[in-house]
């Protein structure tokens, strides 16, 4: 019962609102015609659309517009950010993460040892990557920290060269 | 003096270095702003410090407003994220739609409203306390729909969701939103249905 309420008023109210379509339009003005039930339910639903259409928005202190002048009187307007935001490097840190990534997996595959299968070692199937001896480059601790300390030098100094670009951008836009 | 000029000229002049025309938008979307934030933030002293945010990160950041929506519709998701910056910030309450418990806080905000003190108020009062009791997904959808006067699919465009749904949840608010006037302003409204 009180989902059979609920459709009819979700109907009525696109009725109301113009979003019924016309076959739907037609309908329901019949039903609304002939039976007393959607007729009231109509009204009831009218009164309330023409209660919202006519309620108006609330508005802020007298003083609203000059406080906001003020306050954007000391602050700039930022550079777009599309301005600032330069593709190349996105895609140089995509294609430098894109790289260390492929460098770990063919690291990764390399010290794979195929055990049995060989037919089936993905290692096997590629023998550029089994001729290095990567352990030669990768086995001492030393090596590898320097390894990660270069990355984070790379991302620290692109990072840098992203702050200097952005700066540069604004002064000289400002 | 920017009389008659539409959103995007008058950002086209503020960009231009003419500062003093950004007090066109500011005068034109006051309203619309400060009501979606009363709707949210449920005070007249938390809703103007957030329509003033607003206005200043809009200023600020008025060089990414690419022109693609409505000036509006840009304004609106600027006052959902100032609104919740502010509610965390003041550690208040977030309600959601879904949340059980909304109308009872409602409720109990507005329990002190009595009946002779509702009769002097003017309908159009009414009808601001009634949506002030709903949620915030439902003023907002509400006050998006009616106040600032947005078709439906400016409103779903606005929300970020579809037509349907916003079809279904404007539905909803004023389901909602019958119910609380039949609580609370049972008489008024059937004088001013059969006047």
């Amino acid at each position: 019962m009180e989902e059979q309420m609920m459709q009819m008023e979700q109907r009525l109210w696109e009725l109301i609102d113009g979003q019924a379509s016309a076959s739907e339009r037609s309908s329901l003005e019949e039903l609304i015609r002939t039976q007393n039930e959607w007729r009231e339910k109509y009204e009831e639903l009218l009164g309330i659309n023409r209660l919202l259409l006519h309620s108006e928005l609330d508005a802020p202190s007298m003083r609203f517009t000059k406080n906001v002048m003020e306050e954007i009187a000391r602050i700039h307007i930022a550079p777009a950010t599309r301005t600032y935001i330069n593709k190349k490097i996105i895609f140089a840190i995509a294609g430098f993460f894109l790289f260390l990534i492929l460098g770990f997996l063919v690291y990764g595959f390399g010290l794979m040892r195929s055990q049995g299968t060989p037919d089936i070692s993905i290692a096997s199937n590629m023998p550029e990557v089994d001729k290095l001896n990567f352990s030669i480059f990768f086995s001492n601790k030393w090596v590898n920290a320097f390894m990660m300390i270069n990355i984070v030098i790379g991302l620290f100094v692109l990072d840098n060269y992203l702050g200097r670009k952005r700066k540069a951008m604004r002064e000289g836009n400002i | 003096m920017h009389t008659g000029l539409d959103d995007n000229e008058i950002i086209r002049s503020v960009l231009n270095g003419d500062q003093q025309a950004y007090a066109q938008l500011v005068d034109r979307y006051q309203n619309y702003v400060f009501t979606l934030a009363l709707r949210m933030v449920k005070s007249r002293e938390d809703a103007e410090e957030v329509a003033q945010d607003v206005f200043v990160k809009a200023y600020r950041y008025l060089a990414d407003f690419k022109g693609a929506s409505k000036f509006s519709t840009w304004l609106y998701a600027i006052v959902n994220n100032t609104c919740i910056t502010l509610m965390r910030k003041k550690k208040l309450v977030v309600h959601s739609l879904d949340q059980d418990n909304v109308f009872e806080l409602a409720d109990s905000r507005d329990s002190g409203m009595r009946a002779d003190k509702v009769e002097q108020k003017s309908k159009q009062q009414m009808v601001n306390q009634a949506i002030s009791m709903l949620g915030p997904d439902d003023a907002a959808i509400i006050s998006l729909f009616y106040k600032a006067e947005q078709s439906m699919e400016e409103t779903a465009t606005v929300l970020g969701i579809e037509v349907n749904a916003a079809k279904v949840r404007l539905h909803r608010a004023r389901t909602r939103l019958k119910e609380k006037m039949e609580k609370y302003f049972a008489e008024e409204l059937s004088v001013w249905q059969n006047p």
